[in-house]
């Protein structure tokens, strides 16, 4: 029992490292899981369901707007972008805030290939973000579920 | 592995639409710091609650500055005479929002008689020097840079100790060189702040969860919610109270 605890527990610690190392997490999902206690152990997976949750809207919003025909209002994919980089920037998704920082860039361009593209890439990458964090949960759980305790992993 | 699509939502008990005053709730313990936070993005609102609870604050937190006015009474009238028990500590406000922007929101309560004296920090993504300046100038006590972290608020909650220190009775003790706030000075009872719901039983030894309320556009179906475009603020749409549980199981599903 104890060795297939300390196992998850590695592939945990080692799961964590990896996401930060491949960019996907920054220092503020650091600080976030810093705010969770015994008294709130769901508050990193409350607050990321709603980034998610924003991320299905944002994107819809930001699809609907560059399928026009004729003029595009860059303006409004803008300010969408922006709202997308807020939030990815307040939960520590990296990836998707640099995609976020691109893409504003290109709103402010007009550049409406790039826009399609980035946006397609936004798409992606918000997915994959989720399925790793999905699988991150997963891991958490197995570890409760075998009787561990879930590893403050020290990212430094 | 992966979950499929659907993301879940924040599992609400139920939804309440409250005026204000309407609710049977504890009284606000006037000792306690008592923050209104006010930013139009879902997710800002949860971090920086969560922020100001650690720190021992209580916080309502609204998603405009419009519902910001409305819950402190100062765009109408009608809770004027509810002055007596709203208390609010610190205004802590996005910079960015549709509608009505931070600074905007900060001018307002700055020309207000009632809440001039209240402490207002600004919060912004972007590091903007004219931006922090303009706002330093009109009365903004601080300016944070997002995303904010527990740091941050904590510098804030000390230098509000400063000003709002522990009383006897209901009497808070104003900064100095204010006007008199409409305290009724000598209630024994502290009537009920609006729309505060039961805190949460927490039996864990970290601070008590404090009630929170969260007035926001129409929230019939959670966060799937109305096509319409993000820059829409809707100051004439109906405020819903959610209430906020603890997800039962962690994980996105």
């Amino acid at each position: 029992m104890d060795a297939h605890v300390a196992q998850l527990q590695m592939q945990y610690r080692n799961y964590i490292l990896s996401l930060y190392q491949q960019g996907f997490l920054d220092d503020q999902f650091t600080e976030l899981k810093s705010l969770q206690d015994d008294g709130t152990p769901d508050f990193v997976a409350e607050v990321l369901s709603l980034f998610f949750d924003d991320c299905v809207k944002l994107v819809g919003n930001m699809a609907r707007a560059l399928d026009q025909t004729g003029t595009v209002d860059f303006s409004q994919v803008g300010a969408n972008v922006h709202q997308l980089k807020g939030s990815s920037s307040s939960v520590g998704a990296k990836r998707v805030k640099g995609l976020c920082i691109n893409f504003k860039e290109l709103c402010e361009a007009k550049n409406y290939e790039g826009c399609v593209r980035c946006l397609q890439q936004v798409d992606i990458e918000y997915k994959t973000l989720k399925a790793k964090l999905q699988d991150m949960f997963n891991l958490e759980k197995q570890i409760v579920q075998a009787g561990g305790i879930v590893p403050q992993v020290d990212i430094n | 592995m992966a979950s499929d699509g659907g993301v879940s939502c924040l599992r609400r008990s139920e939804m309440m639409s409250v005026g204000i005053g309407g609710i049977d709730s504890p009284p606000l313990d006037v000792d306690e710091v008592h923050v209104l936070a006010v930013d139009d993005s879902l997710v800002d609102r949860i971090v920086i609650e969560r922020l100001l609870r650690i720190t021992s604050c209580k916080v309502t937190a609204v998603d405009s500055g419009w519902r910001a006015l409305e819950f402190l009474g100062i765009d109408n009238e009608k809770a004027s005479a509810e002055l007596d028990r709203l208390k609010v500590d610190l205004i802590i406000t996005d910079y960015c929002m549709p509608g009505m922007t931070g600074y905007e929101l900060l001018k307002k309560i700055k020309e207000s008689s009632s809440f001039r004296q209240v402490p207002v920090v600004i919060m912004s993504s972007e590091n903007v020097i004219t931006r922090i300046d303009r706002c330093l100038e009109e009365g903004a006590e601080d300016f944070l840079l997002k995303p904010v972290k527990l740091a941050d608020v904590k510098r804030l909650r000390n230098y509000l100790a400063r000003d709002v220190k522990h009383s006897n009775g209901n009497k808070r003790k104003l900064p100095k060189d204010s006007p008199p706030l409409t305290l009724s000075p000598d209630s024994s009872d502290s009537s009920p702040p609006p729309s505060t719901l039961s805190p949460d039983s927490s039996d864990s030894s970290s601070p008590p969860l404090s009630p929170v309320e969260i007035f926001s556009s129409p929230l019939l179906s959670p966060l799937d919610d109305e096509v319409d475009d993000v820059l829409t603020s809707s100051p004439e749409s109906t405020p819903s109270l959610v209430r906020r549980q603890k997800m039962r199981s962690p994980g996105l599903d």
